[in-house]
């Protein structure tokens, strides 16, 4: 934990880094100042666009001594501001699961080439993030802890997948390959708490490493202080815990 | 949750932007989802825009489920008694087809 007689110093900026076919694509990329090695954070952003609150949350994650990239997800459909961008994303119905995986890769090996990152490299991601976060950690190789708040449509009904989200991110679940944490509000309509409880059940039944919280008076986006979902209590509870996952599995 | 529930309908129109300018505005995209602004954790979403123009050009409006409801009624009533009255009128398509970046007076 930062002592008050501690130097303490960052740098954040946008850069550009490799995705999805190897197109190229902004981010922002928030890290401590030193030689390190820090480990890594890729931070990914909800559906409604890349805004703000994730490079607030990228800083947060450099200040507690992470290296963290958040890869501009929607930088293919066009620039503006994040909502105007994220408003046509949400037109066209999200971008499809294979592009983000393909950014989420690039993001990870965007930070393994830093000279101060160390091979521990995690992923953290809310709302539409989390579920993207949870499908990074099933199929992509490199994630050595993933960090999922309130993921909705980890568990999809047949008639939810779209060409773009073809499998329910719950049917990877096998295949999750570093340690997890999820944090979910009992008040949250998706994931609702019976979602939740079926994502801890197949978690439990593949001999998965996991810890789940459920906050009861929280629901949807219960981090987000700009919002009416921000919930105080939870949320500084939340982030503790968050912080507390990443010590053990990262550092 | 990103419900990912949106719908687009063509249309002929003229909005006013950010900025203030009156733009015009080829697809409205409706949609049940995290609103922007409206404090409520979904909202019936329109974006009036202008896809060919690109992201920025947009005229959003974010309601309540009872206020899109009196809204499509409202527009509905409106629409028959003009109907009725016969003063519904409509662009010519040879003007929507040549169109342009004439505001309407």
């Amino acid at each position: 934990m930062y002592q008050t007689n501690q130097y303490e110093g960052m740098i954040a900026e946008t850069v550009g880094m490799r995705g999805h076919n190897s197109d190229m694509i902004n981010a922002y990329y928030a890290h401590p100042i030193g030689p390190g090695p820090f480990p890594g954070m890729v931070i990914i952003h909800h559906a409604p666009g890349w805004d703000e609150w994730y490079r607030e949350c990228a800083r947060r994650f450099a200040h507690h001594g992470y290296a963290c990239i958040s890869p501009n997800l929607y930088f293919r459909d066009g620039h503006g501001t994040a909502e105007d961008v994220g408003a046509k994303v949400r037109a066209g119905g999200g971008v499809p699961d294979d592009q983000v995986l393909g950014d989420l890769a690039g993001a990870n090996q965007f930070l393994r080439s830093q000279a101060n990152v160390s091979n521990k490299v995690g992923v953290f991601g809310t709302c539409s993030g989390g579920r993207h976060g949870f499908l990074a950690a099933c199929k992509l190789k490199g994630f050595d802890a993933l960090v999922e708040c309130w993921g909705g449509n980890v568990v999809q009904k047949p008639d939810e997948l779209t060409p773009k989200r073809p499998v329910a991110p719950i049917d990877y679940t096998k295949d999750l390959s570093c340690p997890m944490i999820g944090l979910f509000g009992n008040d949250d309509k998706s994931p609702s708490p019976e979602q939740v409880n079926q994502h801890e059940a197949e978690l439990k039944k593949c001999g998965k490493n996991y810890e789940f919280h459920r906050y009861d008076g929280a629901g949807h986006g219960f981090f987000y202080y700009d919002r009416p979902a921000y919930r105080q209590e939870q949320s500084v509870d939340g982030w503790k815990k968050v912080m507390a996952f990443l010590e053990k599995t990262l550092k | 949750m990103c419900t990912m529930i949106t719908h687009q309908a063509k249309i002929q129109g003229r909005g006013k932007n950010n900025g203030g300018d009156w733009v015009e505005v080829r697809e409205a995209n409706v949609s049940y989802d995290h609103p922007y602004d409206m404090p409520l954790e979904h909202a019936l979403n329109i974006d009036f825009v202008d896809e060919s123009k690109g992201p920025g050009i947009r005229v959003a409006v974010e309601l309540s489920v009872e206020g899109a409801r009196n809204l499509l009624k409202t527009i509905q009533a409106v629409l028959d008694e003009a109907d009725g009255r016969g003063v519904l009128e409509d662009i010519p398509q040879a003007a929507i087809a040549g169109n342009t970046h004439a505001h309407a007076s």
